[in-house]
């Protein structure tokens, strides 16, 4: 089991580091950071002085060093553009992203888990059609369609929610609802046909026939066999929950980490870009790494596989 | 009498293959034959997109600015300037379909190969593959995107290019495992021993043998990568004015959505039909070619 968790995190380790360097490289490699913050008209010597005081003078490989030290040092640099740690900026809008994001991730498994379970073990029935059809839509509409039609739903025609904005807690019904419509189809969808899978299973008939009740069956025979194909997508989306909210926070000028990614792209800020992207690595590593020790907890076969 | 013998025989032949098409036409459900006609609509409107246009795409009619669709002569309506919705929702279907299309067949070609070279060679080669396919998954595709094209400027090739890389991981993977799974049956080492370059035994022999599991992911990267390039376009950082995309007019749509929803409806319908009708037509082709994915 030691072993098994000491791969896994150098596997995480690696995947992370190779998010830097690719940060680094491409973010470096695109254009003169100095001629997009001053201008093109800006003086010889004041380029030169902003290069020296970033450090962009300096060779490529030392600023690669120095930037890797720096990192693990936990000094993720400094905006360009306020001159304030970058770090701070986007921890300041994490509460913001996170007010969307939980909600969102918790009506998408207190619907979908519960549905698409209910939809496998009754087939045919209208909530097993009602989830097949959610699951197409889900993954059929993009969010920045499904919000733009929220809003013409219920802020124009209606007019009983707010379209934008952070004011008040009714601005985060929409965009919510955005987020986690497609995600609850999707996985309704997949608990479906993992408890199918299951459901078909010789084990399922032999606890049948011995004359367990039906509840019995399900709850604990079914259920947990189930849960390791649940789990992986869930562990995918709790890891690409800043993704979604980039597009979901422009629509509704939200005022989080996504909305403050395509800010920072416009206005080239390489520090706090780069912080963002590791961020949203990590988040992805990291879920991918409790998914798999979940594994381990879920199956016992997959531990005892791993213990030699 | 020899005018009567070529022809018997040649009756019922006729008839079987008619009647065999009826059949596998029947076996074919509603939902899947939608799907096959909304995408033969939508491929024929991108290859003749110049001929059906009715107005240029930048063509402006500054007397009737955000006409309601319906309304002749311009059937889905003006944006703000005056173009035309209809021309403008036909070219972004070329445009929307063009980028999937490139990068769906790079994307596809890149992922094979590295596939196959991890299966050839083994050992460093295929450990690099595999951490490249790790970093790939650990970062978003849409946030990764959003990086590059804002710090290189978005362009009509590098957008492809980027595009290309969508799902290179996942035929890696199929492929890498399919080819190590296929090198150890006999005919992989059959034509080894008859001497022929590993350039061979993978193109021709292997390929074909893992080519239907090959095309399944591609049913469903293709969607994907539609909703990528919509969802980049609509922020405003894939395909750039004048040219258009489906993304990129819901984009612009919705600064009027009060006012003329029907700029964003159209395009926003398009992207729903053509992703469902994908998934539909790929759904029902998986089903068909390679059993053991359902």
């Amino acid at each position: 089991m030691i072993r098994f968790i000491l791969t896994r995190l150098l596997r995480a380790f690696i995947t992370i580091l190779a998010v830097i360097t690719f940060a680094f490289v491409v973010l470096r490699m695109s254009g003169d950071p100095a001629q997009v913050m001053l201008g093109p008209d800006a003086p010889n010597d004041t380029v030169l002085a902003f290069r020296a005081a970033w450090g962009l003078d300096q060779p490529l490989w030392v600023q690669y060093v120095a930037y890797i030290k720096s990192i693990f040092s936990g000094d993720f640099g400094v905006s360009m553009r306020d001159k304030a740690s970058a770090i701070q900026l986007v921890i300041e809008r994490i509460p913001a992203t996170l007010q969307l994001t939980i909600p969102a991730l918790l009506l998408k498994l207190a619907i979908g888990i519960p549905a698409g379970i209910y939809a496998a073990l009754h087939r045919q029935s209208i909530i097993d059609r009602g989830v097949i059809f959610g699951a197409v839509l889900g993954f059929t509409i993009p969010s920045f369609v499904m919000g733009l039609l929220l809003v013409l739903l219920f802020s124009v025609i209606l007019g009983v929610l707010p379209s934008g904005g952070q004011d008040t807690w009714q601005h985060g019904i929409l965009p919510t609802l955005t987020m986690s419509i497609g995600g609850i189809g999707i996985l309704a969808r997949f608990s479906r046909s993992a408890m199918i899978e299951v459901m078909g299973q010789p084990f399922i008939r032999t606890a049948s026939a011995k004359g367990l009740r039906w509840k019995d069956v399900v709850w604990s025979h079914a259920l947990p066999n189930a849960a390791v194909p649940i789990v992986t997508i869930v562990g995918f989306m709790v890891g690409s929950l800043i993704a979604g909210a980039v597009v979901v926070e422009s629509i509704f000028s939200w005022p989080g980490i996504g909305r403050l990614l395509v800010v920072s792209v416009t206005n080239r800020d390489l520090a706090v870009v780069q912080c963002i992207l590791l961020m949203v690595a990590a988040t992805m590593v990291v879920s991918n790494l409790v998914v798999d020790l979940l594994y381990g907890w879920l199956d016992p076969r997959l531990r005892s596989q791993s213990a030699h | 009498m020899t005018i009567a013998d070529t022809s018997a025989p040649v009756t019922p032949d006729h008839n079987t293959v008619l009647s065999r098409m009826r059949r596998a036409l029947r076996q074919v459900p509603f939902s899947v034959g939608f799907g096959i006609a909304w995408l033969a609509g939508m491929v024929l409107i991108a290859i003749f997109a110049d001929q059906i246009r009715p107005y240029g795409i930048t063509a402006m009619d500054l007397r009737s600015r955000l006409a309601l669709p319906g309304t002749f002569p311009h059937l889905l309506g003006t944006d703000e300037l005056g173009r035309d919705v209809l021309s403008r929702l036909i070219q972004s279907i070329r445009m929307s379909l063009v980028i999937a299309f490139g990068a769906t067949i790079i994307s596809a070609i890149f992922g094979t190969t590295l596939g196959f070279l991890a299966a050839k060679f083994r050992g460093v080669v295929e450990h690099l593959v595999l951490v490249l396919a790790d970093f790939q998954a650990a970062l978003p595709f849409l946030i990764m995107s959003i990086a590059i094209l804002a710090f290189f400027g978005s362009s009509m090739s590098l957008l492809i290019v980027l595009m290309g890389f969508y799902g290179w991981e996942r035929y890696a993977r199929i492929a890498r495992g399919l080819a190590i799974s296929a090198s150890a049956q006999g005919y992989a080492a059959a034509v080894v021993q008859l001497g022929a370059t590993p350039m061979r035994v993978y193109l021709k022999h292997i390929l074909p043998n893992v080519a239907s599991t090959l095309i399944v992911s591609m049913t469903l990267t293709f969607p994907e990568i539609i909703l990528m390039e919509s969802g980049l376009s609509f922020l405003g950082l894939g395909v750039q004015p004048p040219e258009t995309s489906l993304g990129n007019m819901v984009g612009f749509g919705r600064e009027y959505l009060t006012r003329a929803p029907w700029i964003m409806l159209a395009p926003s319908l398009v992207i729903m039909l053509t992703t469902l009708s994908i998934s539909l037509v790929g759904d029902w082709l998986r089903d068909k070619l390679d059993p053991t994915l359902r």
